[in-house]
């Protein structure tokens, strides 16, 4: 049965033509949800609009 | 003058700039050393004899002839294998990497050793590309613990560990993106220096993650680690994000008095998920600084996610084009963590850079108050090699993901740390002391306060 993630992960692997075969696909699908776990708990801080982003581009 | 492999770089400087012992007779006890137990140890990947036999002879020529030499004059150093080394391929712990062309030029912070009289005599083993907490490696096997040779060094610069920990050299650089300096000074008992972002240069290193990249020193004295640093330091052209300013030398300021410091323990997140080695090892050296006040860090969990997530999504970038030509040569667990990198969408990595800012202003308002924030530098001491998870408090985690959980809210602002060595029974442990932007002098000085107390050291290799 696919999984809930298969889909968008074959979605961005042809959209960066970045090659997914399928023994790697759980650990992968593993590693994403990891991901988006951690990034869902900074998507969840409220941030005003001014913020600015760490990096610094000095011209 | 016979040299012993306990001796510090300071005492080797010494005797050598004092003609009491030849630079090359330095190098050749380095030399052996590391024949006799690097088989054990694997910290080396490459050693680089006659290079640093033509280093040493020089510096003797030069002592004999009267000329001034520097503050490391015969001090034999090594460097995790990421930092070019001229004539070597920089692997980077990576098999693709060996295809490289040799570098023609050493790295900056090498050829700034070697101006203050250190010879290198090698490159160390790493986690591939950096991207690890273990010091495993599955192309050149992993480093092992000089206290138990059945252990993790930590990673990524696991050979660094390795090699001071195992008195190979008496000096090391390595690189700390997330912790990676911070975990193998913990794992094997040593002192380790990561810098202010920006204040060293990364010139000619093979990089991991550009906005969280640090490179410094492993040592198993404050005073080398102070000297080494201070002969690294100023401006580099060749780094974009190398600080202009001028030389802060940190060995003069050394043994000033600590007590008009104001030192806190970190709260909250940092006393959470941890051993009691590292509630022992955080609780003597509060002690011995007279530390009671405890300072919550707040969003300190939040810092290492949103640490992860740019770290997994940067290091996806660099490695992309490898990753689609050859991802059967990385480590599948590497390659996995990457190519998952890749598919995280950008709205969520610009929110982790922008929480980043955020963070970063609210640790600048707690060092108003305070001078240094104490942490553990790792949950627990050295797992056993290949260990899958360990049980806290009765629940099972997995080691990878938390080895370092203390390290990263940290490196994430880019803050100065020492990790010093508290000589626990059977296994030493790491205790991070953290300061403002630019003051590695505090922490360096709070470091030798502790050594100087005896509560603090780099204990012999056991497992040799």
């Amino acid at each position: 049965m696919a999984e809930p993630l298969d889909d968008y992960i074959d979605a961005v692997s042809e959209a960066l033509a970045l090659p997914v075969e399928e023994a790697w696909r759980p650990a992968v699908r593993a590693n994403l949800e990891v991901s988006l776990r951690l990034a869902r708990l900074v998507d969840e801080f409220a941030l005003p609009d001014e913020t600015e982003p760490a990096p610094i581009f000095t011209a | 003058m016979t040299t012993k492999p306990e001796m510090t770089a300071s005492e080797i400087a010494s005797a050598v700039a004092g003609r009491k012992m030849l630079a090359l007779d330095a190098t050749e006890a380095a030399l052996a050393r590391i024949k006799q137990h690097d088989g054990v140890l694997n910290s080396f990947t490459d050693v680089t004899a006659d290079r640093a036999r033509a280093k040493a002879r020089a510096i003797d020529a030069d002592i004999a002839a009267g000329k001034e030499v520097g503050p490391l004059a015969g001090v034999p150093f090594a460097v995790k294998n990421l930092f070019d080394v001229a004539g070597l391929s920089t692997r980077a712990g990576s098999k693709i990497n060996r295809d490289l062309a040799p570098a023609k030029r050493d790295a900056t912070l090498i050829e700034r050793l070697e101006a203050a009289g250190a010879v290198l005599v090698g490159a160390l083993n790493m986690g591939e590309y950096a991207y690890d907490f273990t010091g495993e490696n599955v192309h050149d096997g992993p480093s092992r613990n000089p206290h138990d040779t059945t252990r993790m060094t930590g990673g990524s610069s696991g050979g660094s560990g390795s090699a001071v920990g195992g008195a190979l050299v008496p000096i090391a650089l390595g690189s700390d993106t997330n912790g990676s300096i911070r975990v193998p000074s913990s794992f094997c008992g040593i002192f380790g220096l990561k810098p202010t972002y920006g204040r060293l240069s990364r010139a000619r290193s093979f990089p991991f993650v550009a906005s969280l990249d640090h490179l410094g020193p492993f040592a198993r004295s404050v005073t080398d680690l102070a000297l080494a640093y201070d002969a690294m330091q100023g401006p580099d052209a060749d780094d974009g994000a190398c600080t202009t300013r001028g030389l802060e030398p940190t060995l003069p300021l050394l043994a000033n008095p600590v007590s008009d410091l104001r030192i806190a323990i970190a709260g909250g997140y940092f006393q959470k998920n941890v051993f009691p080695e590292a509630v022992e090892a955080v609780s003597r050296v509060a002690k011995a600084l007279g530390a009671t006040q405890v300072v919550d860090v707040p969003e300190a969990a939040r810092a290492r996610a949103a640490a992860y997530v740019i770290t997994t999504t940067e290091g996806a970038s660099l490695h992309l084009d490898r990753l689609r030509k050859r991802p059967n040569d990385f480590d599948p667990a590497v390659r996995d963590r990457l190519i998952a990198g890749a598919m995280v969408p950008a709205p969520l990595v610009d929110r982790a850079q922008k929480f980043r800012r955020r963070y970063r202003a609210q640790l600048a308002e707690i060092f108003r108050s305070v001078d240094v924030l104490i942490a553990p530098a790792t949950p627990c001491t050295a797992p056993k090699l290949g260990q899958v998870n360990f049980n806290l408090d009765g629940v099972e985690l997995p080691v990878r993901a938390n080895i370092g959980i203390h390290t990263q809210p940290i490196s994430f602002i880019g803050l100065p740390v020492v990790a010093v060595p508290v000589p626990l029974e059977p296994l030493p442990i790491g205790v991070q002391i953290i300061c403002a932007p630019w003051r590695e002098d505090i922490a360096l000085r709070v470091a030798y306060a502790l050594e100087q107390m005896g509560v603090v050291a780099a204990p012999a290799p056991r497992g040799l």
